[in-house]
């Protein structure tokens, strides 16, 4: 096989780690909460910012620098939910989505304000290895070992421990779960909690890799969405898959063709499917 | 034990319950007995947490509970198995058995309660990994009674255990009824079925369109002549 393609491959799988992070924390939260959160991406812009700005401008040792940004953006996460969602929790869908979809404009808005347009970067320069003459840069080898293993991490917290067993429970059966004694707005308090830290963690992963702009989260968030949708929407380990399928035609198409293209090819492929799948890859 | 007075509760503009009162003793097996619609499950409902009341009283041992949400409620002792089952169809059968038993008083003698539990449904033990929506029907009303126990209940409240259960299946249920008592616990049973629920329960309350109608031992109401024309047809 030519060694290019291979690289393009192997470059698509790192990239898919991180997508898959996000997935999972949007999968997450609707799941349990039934709510979408648009602005998703524009969560993780934040981070990159509380990063870039912790590391580069305040001097603070990059693992510090990240764990903080985690923290952060976790609690960001738990501000979401009280300030925006639970007021519109027993709304129509479509006011949820407007409330998330406002906060989305506001983010990058207030973004744009506070640090202007300017593209900012860690400075953090990480080695491109060579592994048997295919060259990968270190900084996604990084993410992807990493988000595998927030991944991992997330799926043992949900499958041994009772409050990841009640979130399961919860999005399974709402109005039951107070009768196992579940306080259902601790449950969404936590996941928001949760789904804000995998934001924060994939907002260190990408700080890494990308400069950081108030618009970032566009060239992102779209393909999150896509990748939930594809996966079906809620089910994690579908979205966990779908993150590595898109990736793929990301990056072979970009091998192809060019990365432009490659995304149109992306979703070209995913409105097809769409027509022939609607409720996902994986549904049923 | 437990002791409900003049309580009125509803969905919307539609009210279930017009100044229902009842009284369950400790170790008392009781049932509320009434046709489709009477408001049984709501009276459940309320008692458990899910539904507010709008009036009345409620006091667990001369305690008021009447308004607390359904978690603290379970946490005072009160347990739900509540009608159609409701299992999670997507976690295994000892996964539901845990959440049973998320009260942090229940977490603390988990492995015990499930001996127990297990001891007194053998079928859930071979039946464990399996995803609790992929059961038969009796099997799941027998998880749903047990992912209940889980939580050390003193009261449980039981919602139409023998809807849509085949017969043998429905005197299994009615014969756990009677094990469950010889444990300790106090029974508050919604039914249907009335002749066979009489057969296992200490005193009866009939309840139609959301009013007590009529109240006492089972083996009045047994003999009273209404309930037998009515709801046993003799």
């Amino acid at each position: 096989m030519d060694i290019y393609l291979f690289e393009a491959i192997i470059n698509g799988v790192l990239l898919g780690g991180v997508l898959a992070l996000l997935a999972l924390g949007l999968n997450l939260i609707f799941g349990v909460i039934d709510v979408v959160w648009i602005c998703y991406a524009d969560i993780v812009m934040c981070g990159m910012y509380a990063v870039y700005f912790l590391y580069a401008q305040f001097g603070v040792p990059l693992p510090f620098a990240f764990v903080i940004a985690i923290a952060a953006i976790s609690g960001l996460g738990v501000l979401v939910h009280l300030l925006i969602i639970a007021p519109v929790l027993d709304s129509a869908p479509v006011n949820q989505l407007l409330a998330t979809g406002g906060l989305l404009f506001f983010l990058q808005s207030f973004a744009t304000l506070l640090f202007g347009t300017d593209f900012r970067n860690i400075g953090v320069r990480l080695p491109v290895i060579e592994i048997a003459s295919i060259y990968v840069s270190f900084a996604r080898l990084i993410a992807f070992a990493v988000a595998l293993i927030g991944a991992v991490a997330l799926y043992l917290f949900l499958k041994r421990t009772y409050v990841g067993i009640a979130i399961r429970a919860i999005a399974q059966d709402r109005e039951i779960v107070g009768l196992m004694g579940i306080d259902q707005r601790r449950i969404y308090l936590l996941v928001s909690a949760i789904g804000g830290a995998l934001a924060g963690l994939a907002a260190c992963l990408l700080a890494l890799q990308y400069d950081v702009h108030p618009f970032i989260g566009n060239t992102f968030g779209p393909v999150i969405f896509m990748i939930c949708v594809l996966g079906g929407l809620g089910n994690m380990i579908g979205g966990f898959i779908a993150s590595f399928v898109v990736s793929q035609i990301i990056a072979i198409g970009g091998y192809y063709a060019s990365t432009e293209l490659s995304y149109v090819f992306a979703f070209t492929f995913f409105i097809g499917l769409i027509l022939i799948r609607p409720r996902g890859l994986f549904a049923p | 034990m437990l002791s409900l007075a003049t309580v009125s509760a509803g969905y919307g503009s539609f009210q279930a319950l017009f100044g229902v009162s009842i009284e369950v003793s400790r170790g008392e097996a009781v049932a509320v007995i009434g046709p489709n619609g009477a408001g049984k499950t709501t009276l459940m409902r309320v008692i458990s947490g899910i539904l507010p009341m709008r009036e009345g009283t409620m006091t667990l041992e001369g305690r008021p509970v009447g308004g607390l949400p359904a978690h603290r409620i379970v946490e005072l002792g009160i347990a739900h198995v509540p009608e159609n089952r409701r299992l999670f169809p997507r976690l295994s059968v000892e996964e539901n058995l845990r959440i049973g038993a998320f009260i942090p008083s229940a977490r603390a003698g988990f492995s015990g309660q499930l001996d127990w539990v297990y001891n007194l449904f053998p079928r859930l033990r071979d039946r464990r990994t399996q995803l609790a929506g992929t059961m038969s029907g009796g099997e799941q009303q027998m998880c749903a009674i047990a992912r209940a126990l889980m939580s050390k209940p003193q009261l449980l409240l039981m919602d139409e255990p023998s809807a849509g259960l085949a017969p043998l299946v429905v005197r299994q249920v009615f014969d756990l009824v009677q094990r469950i008592r010889a444990e300790g616990l106090t029974v508050l049973i919604v039914e249907q079925n009335v002749q066979q629920v009489l057969e296992v329960v200490d005193r009866a309350y009939l309840l139609e369109a959301g009013a007590i109608k009529l109240s006492g031992t089972a083996a009045e109401l047994k003999g009273s002549s209404f309930i037998r024309a009515a709801y046993m047809g003799l």
